[in-house]
């Protein structure tokens, strides 16, 4: 009975330390922000009919694939990623899959005013304007441009294409040979190598002058910032880190999802294995300390 | 010469050459431990468990760390982390490990001050275990600078800076214990030599050094009881196992310490696989970067009550800054409690709640004044949190000052620490609101606070009262 109270008594000092400094303590150091809704609610919506074929011209029309290139539809780049950031800054975005990760009312909104959509207005403003121009055509053009690439998009997309395309033009991804010019390629030689690291340093530092600073390394993450951290970071950088150079890049709630899961995926690999083989040992010490009770009492038995 | 016969089996035959006999007598069989004993004396076996998983893990992950500041990260939470098999096992309970080793040393060190157990003969012990608690500190402050995150760059930044604060020597000091101008690759590759080999081995020859100083005090009991171990270990050989107040070593201590044991390894390693982030901190997850400092920096939570009596000076007094009067009772914490068996002025060995005067009221308060401390060296020292982390950190030193008075039942004297010490806090009020500014009180104040540390326990005369 007096050990159960000296170990009562333990359990409470030690809860409330434990409850100081880790809930309560980081509670007081990171302000409480609002969680992601995804609804992107201070963007107004786009007419809702559009028609994808004549999406597919208009997107012509007003010039778009000048810099961005559609893979899937045979529409290359018109420039390499290392030349088009000296321009741009960053590589812009392949179409192919952009509708298939961002938000579609967020889609329309970028292309009308992406400034005010990626809530960069601290960044770019009428002397120091944003690269993509404005969009000169109507609001049943933008329907119908985004009805279009929501029809090119593929139904069902892997994370680590939702990572590629939401974020893979800013931030390296070491731990899964992901840099922001594309995947890192086997080397033949040396020559290669050193041809395809001076790229990626051009692109990097075109990237660095264009953002004010160099996107981190996205690798470990998921250890670092956690689950709904990244979550609520990426629905609206603004909110939790005022005045960070990264744009608002309007992901719908399930490719938010699939980023974290990537990241997950690349930088705690051994999640499954850690919570798989988690219970097998707890279960070993609680068979112990069964035995280990049992031995204590027929020893101690002898001797009180 | 021994006298060497044929043996007849490898026991024999050892027992010949090393008295391997004799030698499991000594240090098991008939070593001889109190029977009156709670969950509280398995400490020090949960301990030496802890230290032998950080041996054996820290062997492991010693086999792919790379001590360079450019492989450091990658090393840990890309190879070991992620390639190694069960690189992360060893990794995740090597981090778990360091943090509650130092939970389990705390528990351990106020049960030695609840039951007195480091006084009238067992200064030793206390003293060895002490030194214990420094070294420990000093891998656990080199270890963590290894993966080369945030937090290991900047808690380096920051504490060995804090060398920077002794008078003449500091500037160079500093510079000599990093290897450079600022905290770099040197500094990394020396600590990693400290971690890895130099503190483990003085670490070890301290253990033995512990070990050995309970050989001759003896172990305490529940009651503080004086045993006479000799005339109850015959009892206990002659069979009156029941009627005799020590049991041996092996089997019968160690029994109770296994059971303990398994359910210390169930609450560790449910730590280490489901609950770490306490002992891994995210933002060490982000490789280090000298051009970033994180927005909070704090140490691993074992070091917050030191480094909050540290920050608890947050304003000048005379002629010192609030960074002086901090860093001097921060050296003071660090060294105080190897002091304590003098500051206690009764001889009485007994539980605090049996002992005479205030002991009891003294014993909670100082665990209360640690829990404060450790909590607020977390917060952010803004607004009033400031203030409170200096009633804590003055607290800290007023308990010092004032156990001589408690312990020798010196009522008068006890009355003019407390007053001191109100006074102290009055004055750091009208500091945090502004109202007073640097004036001749608060220094008068402050001296005759030190005076009162320093002096009781030299002047003030043990009161005897052994029962």
């Amino acid at each position: 009975m007096r050990e159960l109270k000296i170990l009562a008594i333990i359990v409470v000092l030690v809860g409330i330390t434990y409850w100081g400094i880790e809930p309560y303590a980081h509670s007081q150091m990171h302000p409480h922000h609002e969680p992601a809704t995804f609804s992107y609610g201070d963007l107004q919506a786009i007419a809702a009919n559009g028609d994808a074929s004549k999406g597919a011209t208009a997107i012509m029309n007003n010039g778009c694939t000048g810099c961005h290139s559609i893979k899937s539809q045979n529409i290359p780049a018109p420039m390499d990623p290392v030349t088009a950031s000296a321009s741009y800054g960053v590589n812009p975005p392949d179409l192919s899959n952009i509708a298939a990760v961002v938000d579609h009312k967020f889609l329309a909104n970028v292309i009308k005013d992406p400034v005010k959509a990626f809530k960069l207005a601290h960044k770019f403003n009428d002397t120091k304007p944003f690269p993509m121009p404005a969009f000169y055509g109507s609001d049943q053009d933008l329907a119908d441009i985004v009805a279009y690439l929501v029809s090119i998009a593929p139904k069902e997309i892997s994370p680590k294409e939702a990572y590629e395309t939401a974020c893979g033009r800013c931030h390296n991804l070491r731990y899964d040979n992901w840099t922001v010019i594309g995947e890192k390629p086997k080397f033949k030689n040396e020559i290669e190598k050193a041809d395809f690291e001076l790229k990626l340093a051009q692109y990097e530092a075109n990237l660095k002058k264009y953002l004010g600073t160099t996107p981190p390394d996205l690798s470990m993450y998921i250890r670092s910032r956690g689950h709904e951290y990244i979550r609520d970071f990426v629905e609206d950088p603004q909110k939790i880190l005022h005045g960070t150079a990264m744009p608002r890049v309007g992901l719908t709630k399930e490719a938010t999802e699939k980023v974290v899961a990537y990241l997950e995926k690349v930088g705690d690999r051994k999640k499954e294995k850690r919570n798989s083989l988690g219970p097998w040992v707890l279960l070993y010490f609680v068979v112990f300390a069964v035995l280990a009770y049992l031995w204590k009492q027929k020893i101690w038995r002898e001797v009180h | 010469m021994a006298h060497i016969t044929k043996a007849n089996n490898l026991h024999e035959w050892l027992d010949q050459r090393l008295a391997i006999d004799k030698l499991w007598k000594v240090l098991a069989a008939e070593y001889w431990i109190p029977k009156n004993i709670n969950f509280l004396w398995a400490m020090g076996v949960v301990l030496m468990t802890m230290f032998t998983i950080l041996v054996i893990s820290g062997i492991f992950l010693l086999m792919y760390y790379k001590p360079d500041t450019k492989l450091a990260f990658d090393s840990v939470n890309y190879t070991i982390m992620q390639e190694v098999w069960y690189g992360w096992l060893w990794r995740h309970m090597h981090a778990v490990a360091a943090s509650v080793v130092f939970l389990v040393i705390y528990i351990h060190m106020f049960t030695g001050i609840y039951y007195a157990s480091y006084k009238r003969g067992r200064e030793m012990i206390w003293i060895s275990g002490m030194l214990l608690f420094v070294t420990f500190s000093a891998e656990a402050f080199s270890g963590y600078m290894l993966p080369w995150g945030q937090m290991s760059y900047w808690a380096a930044q920051v504490i060995t800076n804090l060398f920077g604060g002794i008078p003449f020597i500091g500037d160079e000091l500093v510079i000599w214990i990093r290897g450079n101008f600022y905290v770099s690759d040197p500094t990394l590759t020396r600590f990693f030599m400290l971690h890895v080999f130099l503190m483990p081995l003085i670490i070890m020859a301290i253990i033995g050094l512990h070990f050995y100083s309970l050989r001759i005090p003896h172990v305490n009991n529940q009651d503080g009881e004086e045993i006479d171990f000799d005339a109850e270990a015959e009892k206990y050989k002659a069979g009156l196992k029941k009627e005799a107040k020590v049991i041996p070593f092996w089997p019968v201590f160690l029994s109770k310490d296994f059971f303990v044991l398994g359910v210390f390894m169930i609450f560790y390693f449910y730590l280490v696989f489901y609950h770490y982030n306490f002992a891994m901190d995210p933002i060490n997850f982000d490789p280090a970067n000298p051009m970033k400092t994180p927005p909070h920096i704090y140490p691993e939570w074992y070091f917050l009550w030191s480094y909050e009596v540290l920050r608890g000076f947050f304003f000048d007094v005379g002629p010192l800054s609030a960074m002086d009067m901090g860093l001097i009772a921060f050296g003071i914490a660090n060294v105080i409690f190897f002091a304590l068996p003098w500051f206690d002025k009764n001889d009485e060995v007994a539980p605090a709640s049996r002992r005479s005067g205030g002991f009891a009221i003294w014993f909670w308060l100082m665990v209360v004044d640690m829990i404060v401390l450790t909590i607020w060296g977390k917060l952010p020292p803004t607004g009033f949190n400031a203030y409170i982390g200096y009633v804590a950190a003055v607290g800290f030193l007023a308990l010092f000052a004032a156990l001589p008075a408690v312990t020798a039942r010196k009522k008068g004297l006890l009355m003019f620490v407390i007053l001191m010490t109100l006074a102290l806090y009055v004055a750091g009020y009208m500091e945090y609101t502004k109202a007073l500014g640097n004036g001749f009180v608060i220094v008068a104040l402050f001296v005759i606070f030190y005076a009162l540390f320093f002096l009781n326990p030299v002047f003030v005369r043990n009161r005897g009262g052994a029962r």
